[in-house]
């Protein structure tokens, strides 16, 4: 059986087609390809410092005992800036999606977008020259009166230039990812279940806890911990925010240091074996938030499955 | 005879139990005197008074309602303060950083030449004598803005591309394919890589491949690519999943080629959005400070090629300006650049964002049904 001319596939603009359909699929095999890229190139760079005699790596007592302090460090700033923005977060995005007026809510969820789009450097540039300064009374109060508890042991830091100050501005950071988030989860919350609530005589809050919190649980879990790679990862505010020092159990007190900080601060006048000890750093900060954004991702595409909104 | 009847002002039996409409505002006003009274013993600041004004009002409100409407309808009443609360104090930082930016940035601004002049010789001794003699402050951002000029744009330029022709194989050619999953999985990972790490590829890669201590405009630029593409695949992907099926279809029947159909009547329906995701994308990068530093240095002389040796740009001339003042001795004209330069980076950064709203709503698309 000979083809038709009608079926004959070899029409006009069918390279265009061919060509065009690869085009694509090389654009995202190409981000795939640099996604491995990052960590491939990471790990050569980083390997001579992995390998170099324990001597030779800052500190001088090999690379493990030089990352641990960064890790703990980074660690304690996040774990600051989730404990304040978490709270605050959840309640701005209720007030948005459940509490402002309807004409106003647009308008707020852009201001506070633009909490998001503030560079970071600025941020920094607030945490030092403003932040610091006006928040280091209450660091002396805390020396004062709490000063038994060992985070808070004194003498405070004069310039109040510490790891909490540096916390408080990543929790400004990472609010506006949180809370955008959870916004978008709460305003996703089935109608029917808000109003069978409210038509069984609940109040509002009574209706939010048994209707918009459990249907939003997992997507708050997924936005926190999205803000808690931004956090571990956030560079400028840290660096600029704290003055950093040995790793301190006081969080009032100058020391501790993360490890984006630890490479913006060093990386520029770094030489040999430092930048392969540097890149490690990377490396570890690389595998530390691409494991929690990929639990974070995980949790809500599972939640995508199950949630009856789609 | 029936005339007589007085009215007997009496309070419906549905309203009972329930605080006067009137309740919030009586307390406020009771809230706002007590702090004053309180702070005005222990001395006065409005930040104080607001903050003690605030739980005042909440305890007082929560107390109110728990005598009269009972437990429920206080916890009520106590969480909307509450989250009226959050929002309250999610705005101080935005308005604090706005204001502080804006009063430290102005004098900056003002200086002669400060947008026309770079960095190029001017020493501590310039900055010591303006503090000392009252001269005065002289360099300038220009070098800081055409390095963040050229590179965000060279990352644009290697981003748009890769980054839209991504979406377009994730929405009109993947389909529900394990590549396509991967892909879209990997875009989400990739969102988050802190913006370190992207700096830190970029220099690891360029030293393997051109030479240890590579670093120029355009590492910087490949850095910031990372951090963009991500950013611009979602946006354009979610723009051209919500063109109409039925546009495709009426191409299709036409006997238009796919690639013919995409590129005539799926992108132009979507454009607006494309462009302001865009210009969001370019937006977050141009505030991008801790791969630039990594990745290329930072000068102080006017730099116009992207393809050799450090280049500045405005966060990192903002970076360094504090924390390595020209003059360590006489900090305050560097603070001074700095918060110019942050001022200028503002504007900038809010330009952009309003230009994508602008964007997004001139061109919107007309719904389709």
């Amino acid at each position: 059986m000979t083809t038709t001319s009608l079926t004959k596939s070899r029409g006009a603009g069918h390279t265009g087609d061919k060509v065009f359909s690869a085009a694509t699929l090389a654009a995202g095999c190409l981000i795939l390809a640099v996604l491995f890229g990052v960590a491939l190139f990471l790990v050569v760079q980083a390997l001579p410092a992995l390998t170099a005699p324990a001597d030779q790596i800052q500190g001088g007592a090999g690379f493990l005992s030089y990352i641990w302090p960064l890790v703990i460090g980074t660690l304690i700033a996040a774990v600051i800036a989730l404990a304040i923005a978490t709270p605050v977060a959840i309640g701005v995005a209720l007030f948005i999606s459940h509490y402002a007026p309807r004409q106003l809510a647009a308008g707020l969820g852009y201001v506070v977008d633009l909490l998001a789009a503030i560079p970071s450097v600025i941020y920094g540039a607030w945490g030092v020259a403003f932040l610091a300064k006006e928040i280091s009374p209450a660091y002396d109060w805390l020396a004062k009166y709490v000063g038994w508890l060992p985070i808070f042991q004194g003498p405070a830091s004069a310039t109040g230039k510490t790891i909490l100050t540096a916390g408080i501005v990543l929790a400004v950071m990472v609010l506006p990812i949180i809370t955008s988030l959870t916004r978008e989860i709460f305003l996703q919350t089935p109608k029917l279940h808000e109003e069978a609530a409210l038509a069984l005589g609940a109040t509002r809050w009574e209706m939010i806890r048994m209707t918009v919190l459990p249907f939003g649980r997992p997507g708050i879990i997924s936005a926190v911990m999205l803000g808690l790679g931004r956090a571990l990862g956030e560079t400028m505010a840290v660096a600029l925010v704290l003055s950093s020092g040995a790793l301190t159990a006081s969080l009032i007190q100058t020391g501790n240091q993360t490890i984006a900080a630890e490479i913006a601060l060093n990386f520029p006048e770094a030489s040999g074996v430092k930048v392969n000890t540097l890149i490690a750093a990377g490396l570890v900060l690389f595998v530390i938030t691409l494991g929690v954004n990929m639990i974070a991702r995980w949790v809500i595409t599972r939640h995508k499955e199950f949630s009856g909104a789609n | 005879m029936t005339s007589t009847l007085t009215p007997v002002r009496k309070r419906s039996a549905l309203t009972k139990g329930q605080l006067p409409k009137a309740a919030p505002y009586i307390v406020l006003a009771v809230a706002l005197v007590l702090a004053a009274a309180i702070l005005a013993l222990i001395g006065f600041n409005p930040f104080g008074w607001a903050v003690v004004s605030a739980i005042l009002f909440t305890a007082g409100l929560t107390g109110w309602s728990a005598a009269v409407e009972g437990s429920r309808r206080a916890k009520d009443r106590m969480v909307t303060c509450l989250v009226v609360g959050a929002f309250l104090i999610a705005l101080l930082p935005l308005v604090s950083v706005i204001w502080t930016v804006l009063v430290k940035g102005l004098p900056g601004l003002m200086d002669p030449g400060f947008l026309s002049t770079s960095m190029n010789g001017v020493t501590g001794a310039f900055d010591n004598k303006a503090v000392e003699q009252g001269a005065p402050i002289v360099g300038g951002i220009y070098h800081a803005i055409i390095g963040t000029v050229l590179m965000t744009v060279l990352a644009t330029l290697i981003s748009v591309p890769v980054g839209l022709m991504t979406a377009i194989y994730l929405v009109e050619y993947g389909g529900d394919r394990p590549l396509a999953r991967a892909i879209t999985f990997f875009v989400d990972v990739m969102t988050g890589i802190p913006s370190i790490v992207a700096g830190l590829f970029a220099a690891a890669f360029f030293f393997a491949v051109v030479g240890p201590g590579t670093k120029t405009g355009a590492v910087a630029a490949v850095a910031l690519s990372v951090l963009m593409i991500p950013v611009v695949v979602r946006s354009s992907e979610e723009m051209l999943r919500i063109v109409p099926n039925e546009l495709r279809e009426a191409a299709y029947a036409l006997g238009v080629r796919k690639w013919r159909t995409i590129l005539k009547v799926v992108l132009p329906t979507a454009i607006s959005g494309i462009a302001s995701g865009i210009t969001l994308a370019i937006a977050r990068v141009i505030g991008e400070t801790a791969p630039i530093l990594v990745a290329a240095g930072f000068a102080t002389s006017i730099n116009n090629n992207v393809f050799s040796g450090w280049m500045a740009s405005l966060p990192t001339f903002i970076y360094t300006q504090i924390l390595n003042p020209t003059s360590p001795s006489n900090p305050d004209p560097s603070n001074q650049r700095a918060w110019g330069a942050a001022l200028v980076l503002i504007i900038l950064v809010m330009l952009l964002n309003l230009v994508a709203r602008l964007i997004a709503r001139r061109f919107a698309p007309k719904a389709g049904r």
